[in-house]
């Protein structure tokens, strides 16, 4: 199969005025990914699906992924004249990536045996911005994925032939595969609480000060 | 046992071809012998719960191999799998249309505590939130044995029950619920979360 040099290059080629990124994968998979903008997105699939050299006519995944705010810090060495010294001074920039929830297909063909080529669309914020085109016009098997994206993560798929929650009940109004979601409170009895499940289920314990006191002693103690 | 006859006069009437019973004792004999599940399986329980009704356990040896379609037919509800919050109020539903005298088997590690599945959002943790259970299995799942084993507690249950008296059985007073309130989808969980006249956690103490 081509490289997605060549494949964003072709795309780019072939559907005028589309914006195409790779996004690297650090880990050991490698399996890096094209990132498409939401207004060509439709086109850019529907050509994925129909050349002649890729046919992907096969969409065997969908999955979401939710990015919070989050700040990305770089320290770069810089050489500055410092009190009329050349010095190599440490730098630090902070990037702002502002959060957003990305949708990601896998994309494989039935017809060359290939794939997979993974493509991903990103919606402008978490909140009324949550919005993406819904490619199951192109790929009939993304339409129950989408709606799950829809249930869990929050997104509206325009364009998607039957857009309701899947999983959960209509009248449900969370989004639980969010990073900030916080599971409705139940933890009245638990009879082996730990780690986060112990500090939600404390409000329902008898206090016992002395005990609990000497807990955070031995929290803040650490070995020299 | 029949109240009122001595033990030993009764097994020496017994000998002599005379059989002395109580209406109590007849009565819950023939149905402890008859229990019918309702037909209905919701996880990987349900495959050992199948298990159980064919040959090898043979759940027929107990008198338990009717398994209704309809829950007007049927006797006891084993709940075989994970409750999920969707499902809870389908099967209270359900529970609510058994006739009277009914049972509640909760089987396995989900049924009866939400299991492997309790620090999620969307498995209802424990089915005794809802309806009353009178027989809990532990395990995930628990085998066959562990079925039939509830089975033959719930027929002790059965055979201990009373017709008359201030602690009679639940179905033949008429002060006691037959029918628990179904639970309704709320906007973040079910509303309500459990049923607070049956539903008594143990109160949580550390020592």
């Amino acid at each position: 199969m081509e490289s997605l040099e060549e494949i964003k290059a072709r795309i780019e080629a072939a559907v005028p005025g589309a914006k195409i990124d790779i996004v690297t994968n650090g880990g050991p998979s490698q399996q890096h990914s094209l990132r498409v903008d939401n207004e060509h997105a439709c086109d850019v699939a529907k050509w994925l699906r129909d050349d002649p050299v890729l046919r992907l006519d096969f969409c065997s995944n969908v999955t979401g992924v939710d990015w919070l705010d989050r700040t990305v810090k770089k320290t770069v060495k810089v050489k500055k004249v410092v009190d009329g010294e050349e010095k190599e001074v440490n730098e630090t920039t902070e990037e702002k990536i502002p959060g957003h929830i990305e949708a990601v297909y896998h994309l494989y063909s039935m017809t060359h045996k290939h794939g997979p080529v993974i493509i991903r669309m990103r919606t402008s914020d978490r909140a009324a911005g949550a919005r993406l085109p819904s490619l199951t016009p192109i790929w009939r098997s993304a339409e129950f994925q989408e709606r799950e994206i829809f249930d869990l993560y929050g997104v509206k798929f325009d364009g998607h032939p039957d857009l309701r929650r899947i999983l959960m009940w209509d009248e449900f109004e969370d989004y639980p595969m969010r990073k900030d979601y916080r599971e409705p409170d139940d933890y009245e009895y638990e009879p082996t609480p730990h780690d986060d499940v112990l500090e939600r289920a404390k409000p329902y314990y008898t206090p016992r000060p002395q005990i609990d006191g000497a807990e955070s002693i031995v929290e803040e103690w650490k070995p020299t | 046992m029949s109240e009122g006859i001595d033990e030993v006069l009764r097994s020496k009437l017994q000998q002599q071809g005379i059989w002395v019973s109580s209406m109590q004792e007849l009565y819950n004999w023939g149905r402890k012998n008859s229990i019918w599940p309702l037909q209905f399986g919701l996880a990987c329980c349900a495959i050992e719960m199948i298990a159980t009704a064919a040959s090898r356990y043979d759940i027929a040896r107990f008198g338990g191999e009717v398994f209704r379609p309809s829950p007007r037919q049927a006797d006891l509800m084993i709940v075989a799998g994970t409750v999920t919050k969707k499902m809870a109020p389908q099967i209270v539903r359900l529970y609510n249309q058994m006739a009277d005298p009914k049972y509640v088997i909760a089987m396995g590690a989900c049924a009866i505590s939400g299991g492997p599945f309790k620090q999620g959002y969307n498995v209802l943790k424990g089915i005794d939130r809802y309806i009353p259970v009178d027989v809990y299995i532990p395990g995930c799942p628990p085998r066959p044995e562990a079925l039939l084993h509830a089975f033959m507690e719930l027929q002790r249950k059965i055979d201990e029950q009373k017709l008359s008296g201030a602690n009679k059985a639940a179905h033949l007073d008429s002060d006691q619920p037959s029918e628990f309130p179904v639970p309704a989808f709320g906007k973040h969980d079910l509303e309500p979360p459990a049923n607070p006249d049956i539903f008594h956690p143990p109160k949580l103490e550390r020592v």
